[in-house]
Order: structure tokens, then C-alpha cells, then sequence
């Protein structure tokens, strides 16, 4: 096929820029906020889903991770004696307020953990080891949240609820989703912290057998284990998830903002095809005249639409990748998963298409006794 | 021998609110191979909507048109493009060249359209663009072409279907007398050296010489119907500046 379609698009180089800028600013606009919907989901269930547990033991009525209400910690003994138990540990995550040296307190979020047992350690160490935990008022802390809680380096003594902490390690990317940092410490300290008294625990993570009915196991500590609740890893993440992005109402404004962008992208695309596709009307009635097919009509308009998309996906995917590696310094990353990408191209070329629509009902409609009018 | 046009009390009438407009009143026409047929009349007599229907972009209202045999009154709108490339090449007063597409690019067009690989169409059409005297303006585009060059290409394009029949609408009306003696003979080739069936819509007397027949149409009518007027050949063409460029 001749090349009509690349010709036409690149002729008008003013509009084909408009075109580029719609679908560049379309491509951004859905992958940062996108993009920020997964940062945001991922931050708010990485205290569960990096737990390496397989249940999550609560007090009744808790709706997600950062509403733990404290119960005895004795009912461990009881959640190990139940079959398929491998292992269980208590966990303590919980608001306190962390005092800076200039006098002035940050919440932060303690998370409470057995530094000898696998299950919700920090992960990603960039400095200090989990075992430095064990040294006396030692926490580990995000290197993203040093500024805000005042921290310089490693030995650094601060006050958290009333109580001495010293900063033995740093992480990277361990995110959370309030603007409240997770600090790692031991159980008993976490317990200090958060003025939990020494039988209490905020929750009980488990491990199952390997092989074993997780579910099965969940059943049965129901039964065995009085007013509590247990849910699966995946169910309490989900719960949290839900509730930060959705109860809260934050998801959906980055959906909707999300949404926006595809409109506003699908607006600016068919506008410019709709004027392409007029400015070059005759063109298309000569065709007709010749005795193209309505279908070969179609095809040099999807053809123009698909190069926008792909000019316009590669240039968008350009700038969002700036982005997105921008945004890792920030408090709100935006992430960009490869299948999100690839998605993003389809959603680009769905767009064009969906918008050069508009198009293909014009020149369907094209009498082809114009052609003959002078 | 059978016509490659025929046209049997053809009646248009286009519908407008109320009213309608009564364009063709019952024409009768037959156009035959290697026949060079001229329509002449003053403007809305309704010899482009005559030519319109022949070239099956129009619907009638009633009567009969058979292309090479072909009945095409009451065929679907959507079963017309399809005859219109098999059978009809046409040529326009404003060339309607493409003109973000070189001249090969457009002749190469119309074998795309009848489905000729691109490896086969670019030779092709280099091939006709040399037979119209253009081969060397192959990669040029129509803004860097004369007028009557741009109606070569536009002819070679028209060829490149290899239509038996060729549609003209007042193809010489943009170019000078000398320019567009260059186009009648070509046309004229194509009728008499190449066999097809050539219709031509004209206001130009100038070219009037090239014609084996004239039909005068008179609103909606011809002007004698059941007859046309032969006119001799060459007869009014010794008026005219004398060239020898025709089809290779």
C-alpha cells in the first residue's frame, strides 16, 4: 500500500505535534497515576505481604494492619499447640510518636518482632544487620524518612515514647502508605514504645507446615483460639489495601485522575484525526471514486491512529520513565510494572483507534459524486 | 457489437423536502468500444450526473445502465465501488491527485487497489507514467508538476486499472489550449489506439475535433433524442496549436 496514510499524518507537522502532545500527556498522566495506585497498594499491605507468614492472628473487629487492638499474649501457647502450626510468633505494629533532637515529634509506625525467628523482618538492609536488633534500644529505620525523623547515621540516639532508641541500621523502599515510617525494633522494646503491657500483643503471625491446608489450619484455630480472628496473608492485605485506597476514598481519586487522563487523551486524538481526516476529504472521496472499498478507507485512518500511538507511546513511555525514577526519592513512588507497560501500549493504541472512530463515520459518509464537484 | 455503455430511459431525480429536481428525463445512450463520445451542455443540464451514473458514483432513479453488460440500476451501494474499479478509470477537471504521494506513488495506488503486489506495482506504474511521457517524474510530487502534467498522471492512474471504460469530467478545463491538446490526444489514443470506451463531459469547444460523436444534453434531455451529432474528425482541431505528443 502506497503510503498515504504516514504521508498524510507527517505532512501537517503543527498538528501532528498537537496530536503527539495529546497521547504524550495521556501516556503520562495514566502511568503516574496508575502508577501511584500500585505505589500506594504496595505500600499499604508491605508490612503483611513481606511477613513470610502464612496467617494473621487479631483481635476481633480489626479492619486492617494499623487498628491493632492488644489481647493476651498467651494465646500463642494455644495457636502453637493446633495441628499444622509450624510456627508462631507475636508481632506488635503500632503509632508512637519518635522526638527529634530539635525538640519536635514525628508519628512513626513500631514494628515489634522476634529477631530470631524469619517472619517480619526488615528487608533490604542498606546499612547494619537484623541482628543489631538485638543490642539494647536498637531500631532500624528507612533511609527514605532519615530527614524527617532528623537521623544523620548509624548510633544515633533518639527518644520514642518516652523512651530510648538508637538507630543501629538503615533500609531502602520499605514504604509506608501513612505518612508515618515503620521502625523495626524487638518485641519488647515495641512494647516500651507503645505503652503495651508486657502480657499483650498486638497481633500473632503463623507459619503453616509446608504441605499443609492453610485454610484447614485457619479453621482450626478459629475453634482453638477464642475472640480472635484469622485471616489468610493474602485476606488481611487485601483487607488493608482496601481499605486505604478505597474506604478512604485515595484510590479512587488516583483512578479517576487515571481516567481523566485517558479522556483527555481520547479528546485531543480525535479531534486532531476528525481535522486530518476533513482537511483531506477529497482525498478520501477520490478513493471512493476509484472504487476503494469503504474498508480500504478505514485502514489508511486505523493506519494514522496506530502511528500516532506508537510515536506517542514511545515518547510518553520516555517521559514517564523520568518520572518514575524521579518519584523513588519521594515519600509517594510510582511504580511501573513491565506488564503495566506493555498494558499501557495496548490502552495507547486502543485510545487512537477508539478516537480515529469519530473519523471513520465521516468517511462512510463521504458521496463520492464530490469529486466531481469543483 | 455489444455497447460498453448503455443507457436506456435513464431518469434522476434528486429529492429535495418537498420538491425534487428532475436532473435526467430519459436519456438513452450508447457508448461503444473505441468510440471517443463527447457530452456537451450548459452547466445543470445534467451531463455530470449522465456521467455520474455511468460511472455508477450515482444511483438512478429509474431506468437502465449496463457496463460491459452489467446491469447496475438497482445493484447495492456497497456492490458499486467494486465495478467502478473493475470496470471505470476516471479522469477529473481538478486531476485529484494526492498530493502527499509522488507520481509513481499515485498511479501505484490504483494497482493496490486491484489487489497488484507492491513489487509488481512500482515497475507498472513506472511503466504507464512512461507511456503518458512522465517517466522521469516518477518521485516528483504533484505540487512540482505542471497542469498538464498533473492530468498525465492523473490519466496514467485512470490506465492503470486497465478499465475498458475511461471518464472524463471537462479534463482540459484547467490547462492552456496547447496543454490540452497534449491531454485530448492521449485521450483520443486511448479510444482509438487502445480500444476503450471514452466518455468526456466538456464545455471546451476548443476540443471538440477529437470527438466521434457529440451529444448535446438539454435539461435533463438530449438535445435530439435517438440522435448525436458526428462530427468529422480533425475538423475543429486545425484551430488549434498543433502537437505531437500522444500515448507511447
Amino acid at each position: 500500500m502506497p503510503p498515504l496514510a504516514q504521508r498524510n499524518l507527517f505532512h501537517d507537522k503543527v498538528r501532528l505535534a498537537v496530536t503527539l502532545t495529546g497521547i504524550v500527556f495521556s501516556v503520562v498522566l495514566i502511568v503516574v497515576q496508575l502508577g501511584l495506585f500500585i505505589g500506594f497498594t504496595t505500600a499499604t499491605s508491605n508490612l503483611i505481604d513481606h511477613s513470610g507468614a502464612d496467617l494473621w492472628i487479631t483481635s476481633k473487629n480489626v479492619p486492617y494492619v494499623e487498628q491493632g487492638v492488644a489481647f493476651s499474649e498467651r494465646k500463642l501457647n494455644q495457636v502453637r499447640t493446633v495441628a499444622g502450626v509450624a510456627d508462631a510468633q507475636k508481632i506488635i505494629a503500632h503509632w508512637t510518636q519518635w522526638k527529634r533532637h530539635d525538640g519536635g515529634e514525628d508519628s512513626v509506625q513500631i514494628v515489634g518482632i522476634n529477631v530470631d525467628d524469619p517472619m517480619e523482618q526488615p528487608w533490604n538492609l542498606v546499612e547494619g544487620r537484623v541482628q543489631d536488633l538485638k543490642s539494647p534500644d536498637a531500631v532500624i529505620l528507612d533511609e527514605l524518612y532519615q530527614q524527617k525523623l532528623g537521623v544523620t547515621r548509624v548510633g544515633e540516639v533518639f527518644e520514642i515514647g518516652g523512651h530510648r532508641a538508637r538507630v543501629v541500621g538503615f533500609t531502602r523502599g520499605i514504604r509506608s502508605f501513612t505518612t508515618s515510617p515503620y521502625v523495626f525494633t524487638t518485641f519488647k522494646n515495641a512494647q516500651n514504645y507503645t505503652q503495651l503491657r508486657e502480657d499483650q500483643t498486638l497481633f500473632i503471625l503463623v507459619k503453616v507446615v509446608p504441605g499443609a491446608d492453610v485454610e484447614q489450619v485457619r479453621r482450626d484455630l478459629l475453634a482453638r483460639v477464642t475472640d480472635v480472628e484469622v485471616f489468610t496473608t493474602a485476606q488481611f492485605s487485601h483487607m488493608t489495601t482496601f481499605y486505604w485506597m478505597f474506604t478512604t476514598g485515595a484510590g479512587v481519586a488516583v483512578l479517576i485522575a487515571a481516567v481523566l487522563g485517558l479522556v483527555v487523551g481520547f479528546v485531543v486524538v480525535a479531534q486532531t484525526i476528525y481535522a486530518t481526516t476533513v482537511d483531506h476529504i477529497r482525498e478520501f472521496g477520490t478513493l471512493k471514486a476509484m472504487g476503494a472499498p469503504n474498508s480500504y478507507v478505514y485502514k489508511v485512518i486505523m493506519k494514522q491512529a496506530a502511528i500516532s500511538a506508537v510515536i506517542g507511546y514511545v515518547l510518553g513511555m520516555i517521559v514517564s520513565v523520568f518520572v518514575v525514577r524521579g518519584s523513588q526519592a519521594g515519600g509517594a513512588a510510582i511504580l511501573m510494572p513491565m506488564p503495566m507497560a506493555v498494558g499501557m501500549f495496548f490502552l495507547t493504541l486502543a485510545m487512537c483507534i477508539g478516537a480515529a472512530l469519530v473519523s471513520i463515520n465521516k468517511v462512510t459518509r463521504i458521496d463520492p459524486a464530490m469529486v466531481f464537484r469543483g | 457489437m455489444q455497447a460498453a455503455i448503455s443507457v436506456r430511459r435513464l431518469i434522476k431525480k434528486y429529492e429535495e423536502g418537498a420538491t425534487g429536481t428532475l436532473a435526467l428525463r430519459g436519456v438513452d445512450l450508447d457508448v461503444h468500444a473505441g468510440e471517443l463520445l463527447m457530452l456537451m451542455g450548459p452547466s445543470g443540464s445534467g451531463k455530470t450526473t449522465l456521467l455520474s451514473i455511468m460511472g455508477c458514483i450515482l444511483t438512478a432513479t429509474s431506468g437502465s445502465v449496463r457496463l460491459a453488460g452489467t446491469e447496475v440500476v438497482g445493484l447495492r451501494e456497497k456492490d458499486l465501488p467494486a465495478l467502478r474499479l473493475e470496470h471505470i478509470g476516471f479522469v477529473f477537471q481538478g486531476f485529484n491527485l494526492f498530493p502527499t504521494l509522488t507520481a509513481g506513488e499515485n498511479v501505484e495506488l490504483m494497482l493496490d487497489l486491484k489487489g497488484v503486489p507492491t513489487a509488481k506495482a512500482k515497475p507498472r506504474a513506472q511503466e504507464l507514467l512512461g507511456q503518458v511521457g512522465l517517466g522521469e517524474k516518477y518521485r516528483s510530487f504533484p505540487a512540482d508538476l505542471s497542469g498538464g502534467q498533473k492530468q498525465r498522471v492523473a490519466i496514467a492512474r485512470a490506465l492503470a486499472g486497465d478499465p475498458g471504460i475511461i471518464l472524463a469530467d471537462e479534463p482540459t478545463a484547467a490547462l492552456d489550449s496547447h496543454t490540452g491538446r497534449n491531454v485530448m490526444e492521449m485521450m483520443s489514443d486511448l479510444a482509438h489506439k487502445r480500444g476503450r470506451a471514452v466518455v468526456i463531459v466538456t464545455h471546451d469547444s476548443r476540443v471538440l475535433g477529437f470527438a466521434d460523436r457529440i451529444v448535446r444534453i438539454e435539461d435533463g434531455a438530449m438535445a435530439t433524442p435517438g440522435e448525436a451529432e458526428s462530427v468529422p474528425a480533425g475538423l475543429l482541431a486545425q484551430s488549434l496549436p498543433q502537437a505531437s505528443v500522444g500515448l507511447a
